[in-house]
């Protein structure tokens, strides 16, 4: 299989080729947005942080802002920052700038002399950049080149037993033809984790997994929570859901049956392909963020209530196999995966359809939240999200 | 005949019900392309599972090819499989690493 993408320099395609308006910190979040709504082809992150924080905070942050950066989807980067934030523009410039040959330019606010001289050259600059990306013609690229975040949320009864599984199916099918899916949302995994361990390419990853869970659950045994307690949830029980494992593998299911062959720390780059797992928060905004940051080109998102999240740099397509759901919520509701549950369907025959709709949405076609412009960001912290 | 339980993988011995089932209810499940028929012996809510054959007490219960937990009692076939009568087996994780 092929997709019409972007080809970069280094690493691989994008099936975006946005002109990204990137703030340093959340001081540069507002004129970011104003600069992106003055050019199209021009999307914006509104951060919340990167400043006056502990070290390892400022690390996590570093890691979204260059990843965002360096996600294929993005053809060039315009930075704005105040001037007296943790990492100021220039410098995160240079990081970028090591990473990746795309073009990127930097302003700080203090230095330009306020909001609308930054943003009048932040405008200049962002729409010869868009010039220039239009320019740049789609190419014919391998499925391999492809790396899909697969996340849930708003997840009821239908999620484990219909969506998860035939979500596992496409990771499997794409897996088969070459191309890398990562699974992320760790703290669900436990319960599980001695059965995703199971797919561990090595015993080494296989390892890896159970030390995640065992270092998530020590984490919040330190500030004085556990994550067990009440585990599966009266909620949960009463949605059919007996034992913490017979969650968790509801939950799992979604990441399919292939070998795990690379475990990622949170908005790490993969360096092997195939099925990949990454430690991240069960907060579906947050896993999605750190995917991103990691270079995924599309999320598939499964849900049961039914959920309308959206990212500025990947379009995140939503997928449920709650008949009522995907009625009730259409205007956010891409694919319907109730033939599933009504049993007209395997989970192989839809994995089979999502892998038409994630060839179409490669070669361009338009996921619900991303016609919208949705564009949510949530960056993890030392104190983790749950 | 339409499907009313789903069976997750083919070495499961639960199936979930897509809807409600009444006691003496008929249940239709598809394993390996065929159709397959249970009683309900008892009510069944929604999204929950049914066993598909006697679970002896201390048996696990299998769904998605993987064990969900153990059964603290005899459960028939056709009998609700729930939180009142699986449970997991408590495990630590020093046990789970490869020495």
């Amino acid at each position: 299989m092929q997709f019409w993408g972007y080809k970069r320099k280094e690493g691989r395609a994008g099936i975006r080729n946005h002109v990204l308006i990137l703030p340093t910190c959340a001081c540069g979040s507002e004129s970011c947005r104003i600069v992106a709504s003055q050019v199209r082809g021009a999307v914006n992150i509104v951060f919340n942080t990167g400043c006056s924080d502990v070290a390892a905070n400022t690390e996590m942050s570093q890691k979204v802002l260059t990843g965002f950066a360096c996600n294929p989807n993005v053809y060039g980067v315009v930075i704005i920052g105040l001037g007296c934030e943790t990492v100021p523009h220039a410098k995160l410039r240079e990081k970028i700038q090591k990473m990746t040959s795309k073009p990127v330019v930097s302003f700080g606010i203090q230095e330009e002399g306020g909001t609308l001289k930054t943003i009048e050259k932040a405008v200049r600059a962002a729409r010869e950049m868009a010039a220039a990306a239009g320019m740049q013609q789609k190419e014919l690229c391998d499925i391999s080149e492809l790396l899909l975040g697969i996340e849930c949320g708003g997840s009821d009864a239908t999620s484990g037993i219909a969506s998860n599984p035939a979500v596992g199916e496409l990771s499997d099918l794409l897996v088969d033809m070459g191309a890398s899916t990562i699974m992320s949302e760790s703290i669900e995994w436990i319960g599980g984790e001695h059965i995703l361990a199971k797919r561990a390419a090595t015993p080494e990853i296989h390892n890896q997994i159970i030390k995640i869970c065992q270092d998530y659950e020590e984490h919040l045994k330190a500030a004085g929570q556990d994550c067990r307690a009440g585990q599966p949830t009266p909620g949960n029980k009463a949605g059919g859901l007996s034992t913490l494992d017979e969650k968790s593998l509801g939950c799992i299911r979604k990441g399919g049956t292939r070998p795990i062959v690379e475990v990622l720390q949170q908005a790490e780059r993969p360096t092997k392909k195939g099925a990949i797992v990454m430690d991240t928060a069960g907060y579906d905004i947050s896993s999605v963020t750190s995917m991103v940051a990691g270079g995924c080109n599309a999320v598939i998102f499964t849900t049961g209530r039914g959920t309308c999240t959206g990212n500025a740099i990947v379009p995140v397509l939503k997928v449920t196999a709650n008949k009522h759901t995907y009625q009730w919520m259409e205007d956010n509701m891409d694919v319907d995966l109730s033939a599933a549950v009504d049993g007209t369907k395997t989970f192989r025959e839809l994995g089979k359809e999502m892998l038409k709709d994630i060839e179409e949405i490669c070669n361009g076609r338009l996921t619900k939240a991303e016609a919208y412009g949705f564009s949510d960001i949530a960056v993890d912290h030392v104190c983790r999200f749950v | 005949m339409k499907v009313n339980a789903l069976l997750m993988d083919e070495k499961d011995n639960v199936a979930t019900c897509v809807e409600e089932v009444q006691a003496g209810q008929e249940i239709t499940y598809s394993r390996e392309g065929k159709l397959c028929t249970i009683i309900a012996g008892e009510t069944i809510p929604y999204c929950h599972k049914i066993a598909l054959e006697r679970i002896e007490a201390g048996q696990m219960a299998v769904k998605y090819g993987e064990q969900i937990g153990k059964a603290s009692e005899a459960i028939e076939q056709g009998r609700w499989v729930s939180h009142h009568n699986i449970f997991s087996i408590p495990r630590d994780y020093e046990s789970e690493y490869i020495r």
